[in-house]
């Protein structure tokens, strides 16, 4: 798994069927990336929910949150409308999991990607991250611990 | 273990003696149904442990989720400062089922509020971020979803249900 001081791979992946996300393009901005293992389940569903209130609070701190798995755009499109999703989530689909591979944090066995955090800053540069056990939701208090000192550094 | 930030402080709503022995302090949003469950979780540990016990509760409005989450929330508010928190508080978990934007109002009519002032109070930009800075101590707390519970300033990662023989031990 990717450490602090490590540069954010980049990637481009699609948050819906129409739109294509590429994080570079995001430079400039403090990045919150949250891999999950799947849409719909209980946790996942928990920890998407808090963090769909909390994107003032994030915006506040110049941070965009993007939520990943690798679950199809179609899937994250119904799960996004089914709870009102207000960020993007993206699809790690095709070739499955290549980006959750390239932040070392993919589970061969179950084909999924575990619960991870990362906070980039605005230079691409991984300042936290976090690997939560995967029947835990870790809420989002380290987030806000990291994005505060990246605000005072 | 995540802990309460900031500690019980004079800006909480709370209940019981000061000189209890056991501190609950609960982050709660006011339409969700298992909040409601641990609101009468909560009244038997009061009734239980009596003076012992000191409650406090904070606002943690999951507003995309839950429609009158917020608006209850800023409710509660403009009832404490005519000093009726605990009264809103409570009727508004025991009659849930009925959360709506009238459903609030006639609350303040029934406990003689001054309306004018209870309208303009839930309007006010102060009290909504009273409610917002709630739910960020919250966030920092650990809060990973309502309701969550904090026992003498830890957080408690267990079953809500079994508060009271928890307490016991």
């Amino acid at each position: 798994m990717l450490q602090k001081g490590d540069t954010a791979p980049d990637f481009t992946l699609s948050a819906t069927p129409e739109k294509m996300v590429h994080l570079k393009d995001l430079r400039g901005k403090n990045v919150i990336l949250a891999f999950y293992p799947a849409d719909w389940s209980p946790v996942c569903s928990d920890q998407m929910a808090l963090y769909n209130e909390m994107l003032h609070y994030f915006d506040k701190y110049n941070a965009i949150l993007l939520g990943i798995s690798v679950d199809g755009a179609w899937c994250h499109a119904a799960f996004a409308s089914a709870r009102q999703i207000h960020f993007d989530l993206l699809s790690d689909f095709e070739p499955k999991g290549a980006v959750a591979k390239l932040y070392g944090v993919y589970e061969e066995k179950r084909g999924l990607s575990q619960r991870a955090l990362f906070v980039i800053d605005a230079n691409g540069i991984i300042q936290w991250s976090y690997l939560s056990p995967v029947n835990e939701n870790p809420g989002a208090d380290g987030i806000l611990a990291a994005l505060e000192n990246l605000k005072t550094n | 273990m995540p802990t309460l930030i900031p500690p019980i402080n004079a800006l909480d709503h709370i209940i019981g003696a000061p000189d209890a022995t056991i501190e609950v302090v609960e982050y709660g949003d006011f339409q969700c149904p298992y909040c409601r469950e641990a609101f009468f979780v909560v009244k038997q540990l009061q009734e239980r442990f009596a003076d012992k016990l000191r409650f406090v509760f904070r606002n943690f409005p999951l507003s995309e989720a839950h429609e009158f989450a917020m608006d209850a929330a800023l409710a509660a508010e403009a009832a404490a400062k005519q000093n009726r928190f605990w009264e809103m508080h409570d009727a508004i978990y025991n009659r849930q089922p009925e959360l709506n934007e009238a459903f609030l109002l006639r609350l303040a009519a029934d406990f003689d509020l001054d309306l004018r002032k209870f309208a303009d109070d839930m309007e006010s930009p102060a009290l909504l971020s009273r409610v917002e800075a709630d739910f960020e101590s919250g966030v920092r707390s650990g809060v990973n979803g309502t309701p969550t519970f904090y026992l003498d300033g830890k957080r408690y990662n267990g079953d809500y249900r079994v508060l009271s023989s928890f307490l016991d031990s």
